[in-house]
């Protein structure tokens, strides 16, 4: 059985300008144990899919429902929230983008470090510092025990995800969901990041949910990739499966625009036009206006559903499905 | 890639340092910033330079200071024979329009009053290129050289998508003709598939136009796609210069190593079994350099007498330009 599982979810945000739907029938599930990257430019809803599982979506304007939602037995939207409170934070934790907004600048770095342990076990102040300092070392932060009552503005960049990753680490859950974490820094510390990631999901056998932009930085990381489009994942595969055979055409077309994967001088492949305005979606299949393999039939109805185009191995493109590209 | 005649640009001994002062009533210097400390480069005509960086190494302050927006403390900027730094204001003018300037946020630069079509014309009024009934007709032509349609020359930079914003901004830097375009990470704040459009409109520019480039990017495999050279900058200074694929895949300072080695490649199987170099510690502080070497203090190769000399680029066997005394003793890698 999965540790989580999610059919059909879809967030809505009701705004002036007409519904946005930003996660529009996402289905998913990860392993114990499972690193599982999902990739999108921005607006896809990668990230959105994320928050409203953690119930981080403000509601009203969003409206976030599923089909299920299931987290090793528990429904995260349709359980009493005091028991999705003490889930998240303890055995589902997360990481954001940028560690400056997330950490209280007025606190020093262990107390905040600690407030999970105080809030979801039964654990003294001494114990759970103690705890905080040995985990700073784990991350590679040097001189942990003077550093546990530093400010964060005291902290670089990569020292303050560092910190980020030890707090969300320190319930030792069982799921992370890292959205862009190293997306705001140099290219030497983010892998550092990567590394100190890969080495704390193979130890502690933690699956992890890995929300990026960036191709390369799954590539190097999950065990599983799927793609996102305008609210939907249009391709889903094992990591190594999706990079060699792409069949979504947009998969396809993001692996070509990529700069490192083009020999110098080759026009890079691009594709024209731009993501559609998630409040006024095209019938059918929302990639259409910009592939170059849609035809009349890709433009009219329901989104194409995620079908097994190859074992396991999830296309949602009629075209593929129909055995065509 | 050496030119024979004299490089349109050619900067030599660059620096660029800023008093960091303290105190509101009784202001007083405590130190200095040198965010470029002695870059010498050259760039041809028709020549893409990349320069690589990570934050704060001084690669953006460099491209202000070629475009005397900061001005250099020490050294020389020459472009095209003129001495930018003893230029009058009426060569400063005539120098500007021969040398333009793309950034990395064009919801920054552009003025969010003004139709993107009044933007692109400005610089053609300010510098008497164009009298106000031929503005739009240049302006037609440079949109369309940068793939807008002209029908959107009445709208407003909110109206664009960022790389849309981006071509508005090119085609400025377009409208005064120039022979040497300064791109500050123009690709850095787009999506993927939008950042391959921006750089094969930059690659088409080049080679059309004969355009110099120096492209300011923080992503090397985005760099590399588009450039002759490559030039390395860590903490002010020029660690590594170089033909851009001979840098990028083998590369000779251990900054320029760890720094390949830690791209993220979009191909699992070589993600797998390629080395990882993994640099200890973070960027240091431009206000409080090492001695020696800047880069030293998280370099596995470093000595004690990294740590107290100042190494200067020097030309080595195989081309590239390399600032490090232990070279010769480190393997090729990369």
């Amino acid at each position: 059985m999965p540790l989580l599982e999610v059919s059909d979810l879809r967030t809505h945000f009701h705004t002036r300008g007409g519904v946005v739907r930003a996660v529009d029938g996402v289905s998913f599930s990860v392993g114990q144990g499972e690193t599982l990257g999902i990739v999108g430019e921005s607006g896809s809803g990668k990230s959105v899919t994320c928050l409203s599982l953690m119930g981080l979506v403000p509601q009203p304007p969003g409206v976030v429902v599923a089909e299920r939602a299931v987290f090793d037995g528990t429904d995260l939207l349709r359980s009493p929230p005091a028991t999705v409170r003490a889930l998240r934070g303890k055995r589902i934790a997360m990481i954001f983008q940028d560690p400056m907004t997330s950490l209280n600048p007025y606190l020093r770095v262990g107390e905040q470090l600690i407030e999970p342990l105080l809030i979801h076990e039964k654990i003294s102040r001494r114990d759970a510092l103690a705890r905080g300092r040995t985990l700073l070392e784990e991350v590679g932060i040097a001189d942990a025990a003077r550093r546990l009552s530093s400010y964060p503005h005291e902290f670089s960049g990569g020292m303050r995800q560092r910190v980020m990753i030890a707090m969300a680490l320190i319930t030792r859950p069982d799921l992370l969901i890292a959205d862009e974490p190293t997306t705001a820094l140099d290219v030497t510390v983010q892998a550092q990041i990567l590394d100190l990631l890969r080495r704390f999901q193979r130890e502690r056998g933690m699956a992890v949910i890995f929300i990026t932009h960036d191709l390369g930085v799954v590539a190097g990381l999950c065990d599983r990739v799927q793609v996102m489009y305008a609210g939907r994942i249009v391709e889903s595969a094992d990591t190594r499966t999706l990079f060699r055979e792409p069949r979504h055409p947009y998969t396809r077309a993001l692996q070509r625009s990529i700069p490192a994967l083009q020999a110098k001088g080759v026009e890079l492949a691009t594709i024209p036009g731009m993501p559609p305005d998630l409040a006024h979606l095209p019938s059918g299949c929302a990639f259409a206006p910009r592939c170059e393999f849609a035809t009349e039939r890709c433009r009219i109805g329901e989104a194409p559903n995620l079908k097994e185009t190859n074992p396991n191995h999830l296309t949602a493109c009629l075209r593929v499905q129909a055995g065509e590209i | 890639m050496d030119t024979p005649a004299a490089p349109l640009l050619q900067l030599t001994d660059v620096k660029a340092h800023f008093p960091v002062s303290r105190g509101f009533v009784f202001r007083k210097e405590v130190g200095t910033v040198k965010a470029v400390d002695g870059v010498s480069l050259t760039l041809g005509r028709g020549e893409v330079l990349g320069l690589v960086g990570e934050s704060g190494c001084g690669k953006s302050t460099l491209a202000r200071t070629i475009m005397q927006l900061v001005p250099a403390t020490a050294g020389t900027v020459v472009l095209a024979g003129r001495n930018l730094a003893t230029a009058d204001r009426a060569e400063l003018r005539r120098a500007r329009r021969t040398m333009q300037m793309v950034f990395q946020d064009p919801f920054a630069s552009l003025n969010p009053r003004l139709p993107v079509g009044d933007a692109i014309a400005e610089p053609l009024l300010v510098h008497g290129l164009a009298t106000r009934a031929q503005a739009p007709g240049r302006v037609t032509e440079l949109m369309e050289r940068v793939g807008l349609a002209a029908a959107l020359r009445h709208k407003y930079p909110h109206e664009f998508s960022g790389g849309q914003r981006q071509r508005v901004a090119i085609a400025r830097a377009l409208a005064l003709n120039p022979q040497v375009l300064i791109a500050d990470e123009p690709v850095s704040a787009l999506d993927v598939s939008i950042q391959a459009q921006i750089l094969n409109l930059l690659a088409r520019l080049v080679r059309e136009a004969q355009l110099s480039l120096l492209f300011i990017a923080h992503d090397l495999s985005v760099v590399k796609h588009l450039s002759d050279r490559v030039a390395v900058m860590y903490l002010g200074r020029i660690v590594e210069l170089g033909p851009a694929t001979e840098v990028i895949e083998h590369p000779r300072h251990p900054y320029t190593q760890a720094l390949v080695s830690a791209i993220p490649i979009p191909d699992p199987a070589l993600a797998a079994t390629r080395p990882r170099l993994l640099l200890p510690g973070d960027p240091p502080s431009p206000r409080d350099p090492p001695a020696g070497c800047a880069f030293h203090p998280r370099c596995q190769y470093a000595t004690a007498a990294c740590r107290a000399t100042v190494p200067p680029l020097e030309r080595l066997a195989d081309g590239h330009e390399a600032a490090c005394i232990r070279i010769g003793e480190i393997r090729v890698g990369g």
